[in-house]
């Protein structure tokens, strides 16, 4: 892998976690090295210190979830933020594999987790003879509808509610951080622009509007250009 | 780093402990000046135009824990390295009391975090034991520093209005840019609270200054350090510029231990440890500069102990490291009803809020004695770690068509498409008000506890007296004032008495000042009115440590203000040889 492919890569946000852990046969030991070498050099691809690099390498190169573990996570994801018509669903998103990362990044969230799972296997085995993943869909949900909704849960439901509710959040937030998500959600910042107020429309929409003295005081693209310079009464000489 | 430097014995004009707000701005206007400086950085080096340093304008996956802040407290994203707790690098708290230190080793020091809110103190913030009986006031007054602040204005740009408010002054403002939507609405929930919304006044280029640094291009992300150089942070605006002068060696991963004085207990400069071979050095210098932060400052002064200094440099007075005192805080959330399922376009904006409220009751009779101001969050952001969670709590605002709320908690499409509904919905309101200094809020040196490079750290102890408790209680009656007046419903619960009304852990709100104040009683202050230490006319502070009181402003227009003011009389009284 070429230093130029390496950056597109780490540019395109595809480089992922995991990298480390599975070495793809056709990536040498060597490429790793190279690879690693180019993610130093480049602040680790998004500003890091030297020991901010040496944190995540570390980290990308342990694992936390079993086989089976990942799969659960990989079923409740999917359950919790499923494809529809405007974008794919967590796993399509790449989320159970933020999970993993977040475990061991956040290392208190771990045995919360993997405890979560095993009651959720064990209820599992209680009520149909079988863990989770192996129960039908329909088993399934209505499993997870007994832990879903924290204002009618059952008391004895409350562990396994704090953990559909922490499953929840990282789902969401694992979905919504990555271009699909952003694109789904319809984020159409972080990029050079002009801030020029609110559209017209949704001014309108809002029944609301700007008064004459905000128009007047605010910043006009057209002198945006241009160095500022005051009067002796501290007034900004305005073109 | 040169260290051939010191084996020519080299002596500077003036060593600079520290490149932030106070270090970076004696750089500038003693290196204009033509003086060979000397800055000493614990850090390392930072420009944020270079790719290798770069967070601007990257998308949360580019980071694998999505910007979530587990190893930068403000997240991945934040310019700022170091935070409340760097390894290596303790400090300990005594009597079972709370401080917590945030700390930025880098170029630029913790300019590279900050809001970039730039208030400048009115009259009335320098003479508060005049309008209220407690503490001290400061040996100096608005008229004092309005030139300096005038300066700062042009050198460094910032956004406003002159408005005419008596406390707030006027500046030599760039135009704010507009309002946000849910802007406009908190407008609407502070007039019927009574409450004024102003144009926030932030170090933010909506013009250009000058030829040298970029515009804003509106992306919200100041505290990213921006590769424009549109905003304020010390390291592109100050340190660059003087670097450029040619005078200035600047030492990096530089951790100072002591100030190093003669016999007669003058400065003679500094010694160090470099972090690069863990090895130490000494610099020489006719004056020094400490901008090293209100308690770092505090900590090399009271750690430079000498026969004519035994308790420290400058300490006969046993002054050093009393009077601590940062900005009270607290905060609130509301959900806008009117914001939910709201279209969407690009509202980045600059970073932070377009408007705040400055402090609206002063002279009123009040169970507190001091102000605070209001500032506000809320818009469209971009998603990071903690997008989306919460539904289990807040989904039941979400309607659906026919207007029936949704279920808290769920999964599945309904859950996807009222994520979709909440996102920009949320408004949030932080007070950032004034304490009163107390003689027994204090850091002092720990004589247990060395750092990894072998110097003591401080210790803290830091009590909130009534008048805070009071005040943040007096803030959550307005933040409910201005939120449900603007059609917010609350969230979560108000906090009472037993949470001290929400008040931040001092240290928190990261503007700590007052550890070597300044005064014209060399027996209750450290430094004079020049920011010059009584007992040590070549040893200056020009960091938040010299102020008497930190009024309900950000402090940072005011170290640079201060900085300059010191810097230019450095110049003077070196011309004139009187710091020998």
């Amino acid at each position: 892998m070429d230093r130029r492919e390496h950056l597109r890569l780490l540019v395109s946000g595809s480089f992922g976690a995991g990298f480390f852990l599975n070495e793809p046969a056709e990536i040498s030991k060597e490429d790793i090295e190279t690879s690693k070498k180019i993610i130093r050099e480049n602040g680790g691809g998004y500003g890091r210190t030297d020991a901010e690099i040496k944190r995540d390498e570390r980290l990308h190169a342990a694992s936390f979830f079993t086989e089976h573990e990942l799969k659960t996570v990989a079923v409740l994801s999917d359950i919790i933020i499923p494809a529809d018509d405007v974008s794919g669903s967590a796993t399509d998103a790449g989320v159970p594999e933020f999970m993993e990362f977040i475990m061991k990044d956040m290392p208190y969230l771990q045995t919360p987790t993997r405890g979560g799972i095993m009651w959720l296997d064990n209820e599992s085995k209680k009520r149909f003879g079988k863990v989770f993943i192996n129960t039908s869909s329909k088993q399934q949900l209505e499993l997870v509808d007994d832990i879903a909704y924290p204002d009618d849960a059952k008391p004895e439901m409350e562990y396994g509610v704090n953990f559909f509710n922490r499953m929840r959040n990282l789902t969401a937030t694992g979905f919504f951080t990555t271009e699909m998500g952003i694109k789904d959600m319809g984020y159409k910042g972080n990029q050079a622009n002009i801030w020029d107020g609110v559209p017209e429309n949704v001014l309108k929409k809002h029944g609301i509007s700007y008064d004459k003295k905000t128009l007047e005081e605010c910043v006009r693209n057209s002198e945006r250009g241009i160095v500022a310079k005051w009067d002796d009464d501290m007034n900004l000489i305005r073109e | 780093m040169s260290f051939e430097i010191l084996k020519t014995n080299k002596e500077y004009d003036v060593v600079i402990v520290g490149s932030g707000a106070g270090g970076g701005m004696s750089a500038k206007i003693l290196a204009d000046a033509g003086l060979a400086v000397a800055v000493m950085e614990a850090g390392g080096d930072f420009d944020p135009a270079k790719e290798e340093y770069r967070t601007q304008l990257r998308w949360p996956w580019e980071s694998p824990r999505r910007g979530a802040g587990s190893t930068r407290p403000f997240g991945d994203f934040d310019a700022a390295w170091g935070g409340w707790d760097i390894d290596g690098e303790p400090y300990t708290r005594k009597n079972g009391t709370e401080f917590d230190w945030f700390r930025s080793r880098m170029l630029g020091g913790r300019t590279n975090h900050w809001g970039r809110i730039s208030l400048r103190f009115g009259p009335k913030d320098f003479k508060r034991k005049d309008h209220d009986g407690m503490g001290a006031n400061w040996p100096i007054g608005y008229e004092d520093v309005k030139p300096y602040y005038d300066k700062v204005d042009k050198l460094i740009g910032v956004f406003g209005t002159n408005e005419g408010l008596e406390n707030d002054p006027d500046g030599y403002f760039l135009p704010p840019p507009k309002p946000r939507l849910h802007e406009l609405y908190i407008k609407k929930g502070g007039e019927k609270a009574g409450v004024p919304v102003i144009p926030m006044r932030k170090s933010v280029l909506t013009r250009p200054i000058n030829t040298e640094r970029g515009v804003c291009f509106y992306c919200n992300q100041c505290n990213r350090a921006c590769s424009a150089y549109a905003d304020f942070s010390s390291s592109t605006a100050l340190m660059k510029p003087a670097m450029q002068q040619g005078t200035v060696d600047l030492y990096t991963n530089a951790m100072v231990r002591e100030v190093t004085t003669d016999s007669k207990g003058l400065a003679t400069g500094i010694s160090y440890v470099s972090k690069e071979d863990m090895q130490e050095y000494k610099i020489k210098a006719k004056v020094v500069v400490l901008g090293a932060s209100a308690c770092e400052s505090a900590r090399i002064m009271l750690n430079s102990k000498s026969s004519a200094h035994p308790d420290g440099l400058g300490n006969g007075s046993g002054m050093i490291g009393r009077y601590l005192h940062d900005s009270t805080g607290a905060s609130r959330a509301a959900i806008m009803p009117d914001l939910i399922d709201r279209e969407r376009y690009n509202e980045d904006g600059v970073g932070g809020a377009h408007v705040y409220s400055p402090w609206w009751l002063d002279g009123e009779k009040l169970d507190f004695t001091r102000g605070y101001h209001l500032e506000f969050g809320g818009g469209m952001g971009m998603p990071n770690y903690g997008f989306g969670f919460g539904m289990d709590s807040m989904r039941h605002y979400i309607k659906d068509e026919m207007g029936n709320p949704s279920v808290n908690g769920g999964y599945g499409k309904g859950l996807k498409k009222d994520i979709r509904k909440i996102y920009g919905s949320t408004i949030g309101v932080a007070g950032r008000g004034e304490s009163v200094p107390q003689y027994d809020n204090y850091c002092e040196i720990d004589p247990d506890t060395v750092d990894q490079y072998g110097i003591p750290v401080l210790r803290f102890n830091y009590n909130w007296t009534e008048h805070e408790v009071n005040q943040a209680k007096h803030m959550q009656e307005t933040f409910e004032e201005v939120l449900t007046g603007m059609g917010g419903i609350l969230l979560g619960n108000k906090p009472g008495e037993e949470d001290n009304y929400g008040l931040a852990a001092p240290g928190r709100i990261i503007h700590e000042v007052g550890t070597t104040r300044m005064g014209d009683d060399p027996s209750t202050s450290v430094l004079n009115k020049h920011s010059q230490a009584h007992e040590c006319k070549n040893l200056f502070v020009v960091d938040g440590g010299q102020f008497v009181s930190q009024a309900d402003k950000n402090p940072t227009w005011t170290i640079l203000a201060l900085s300059w003011r010191a810097s230019d009389y450095i110049v003077d009284q070196l011309k004139k040889q009187n710091l020998r």
